[in-house]
């Protein structure tokens, strides 16, 4: 799955990239569970600039990577929105979630 | 207020989740000779997105059935996109358009509908319990130098 992880245990930054579907949602739900729970980051930074396309499903996969988060006491922070995803993401109130940049 | 149809195009496909990109891809191939914005153009793929996911997770929960897309487009630069199943229907479709209102697994936000309402202009869903649910949806583009319509 196109997840790409860089930085330290303290803050995590992965890299999201191509279209979040539901045919894609589950697998990348999944990759970035694992991750969280490998790495134990307490500061996780998902970078979105690499997504091009997003739907409800994407929104699906944010609240599970901050349920996660919150469940180890850790942070989440979602950066480099692309258009249409923040369109998605403000339908749908998810900035009184999740902090968005 | 009666339409001037101008033109139309129907595509069948399996509820395989992998058909969601490219029922995306085949209205905004459509929508083109709009000559939309870029914004326009995602607006109808997220919608058709949600519409056409929600056929392929909810209306054929344990098996493969046929999803309907019929792309209309009116007078008026007027896109219409039906998105329509023979599925298990909805048996509340007030209670199913609420925002967070699921029945999927967490896979599922609860957001289709709002999403689907935010970014077309009108939204219309009926369903019989049994029978399937039928999805439309219209969205008027702005008028632009050498658009069709």
């Amino acid at each position: 799955m196109p997840i790409t992880v860089t930085g330290e245990r303290g803050a995590l930054t992965a890299a999201l990239s191509g279209e979040i579907d539901h045919h894609g949602a589950k697998a990348m739900m999944n990759e970035l569970g694992e991750l969280i729970a490998r790495r134990l980051p307490r500061h996780l930074v998902l970078d979105l600039s690499g997504v091009t396309f997003m739907d409800s499903s994407g929104i699906a996969v944010l609240l599970r990577a901050l349920r996660e988060m919150n469940r180890l006491g850790g942070s989440l922070r979602v950066t480099s929105i692309p258009a249409q995803a923040r369109r998605v993401l403000d339908a749908a109130g998810v900035g009184r979630l999740i902090t968005l940049d | 207020m009666k339409l001037e149809l101008l033109d139309q195009a129907t595509i069948v496909f399996s509820s395989r989740s992998a058909n969601e990109g490219f029922a995306r891809a085949a209205a905004a191939c459509f929508a083109a000779r709009l000559d939309p914005t870029l914004d326009e153009l995602a607006d109808v793929k997220t919608a058709v997105s949600e519409a056409v996911t929600n056929a392929i997770v909810h209306a054929y929960p344990d098996r493969l059935g046929k999803v309907t897309m019929r792309l209309r487009l009116y007078a008026g630069n007027i896109l219409e996109v039906q998105i329509k199943d023979a599925g298990v229907g909805i048996p509340d479709v007030e209670k199913a358009r609420e925002p967070l209102y699921t029945t999927g697994n967490e896979e599922r936000s609860g957001m289709g509908f709002t999403i689907m309402e935010s970014f077309m202009d009108s939204l219309k869903v009926r369903s019989a319990v049994g029978k399937g649910t039928a999805v439309t949806m219209r969205k008027r583009f702005a008028r632009r130098t050498g658009a069709a319509g």
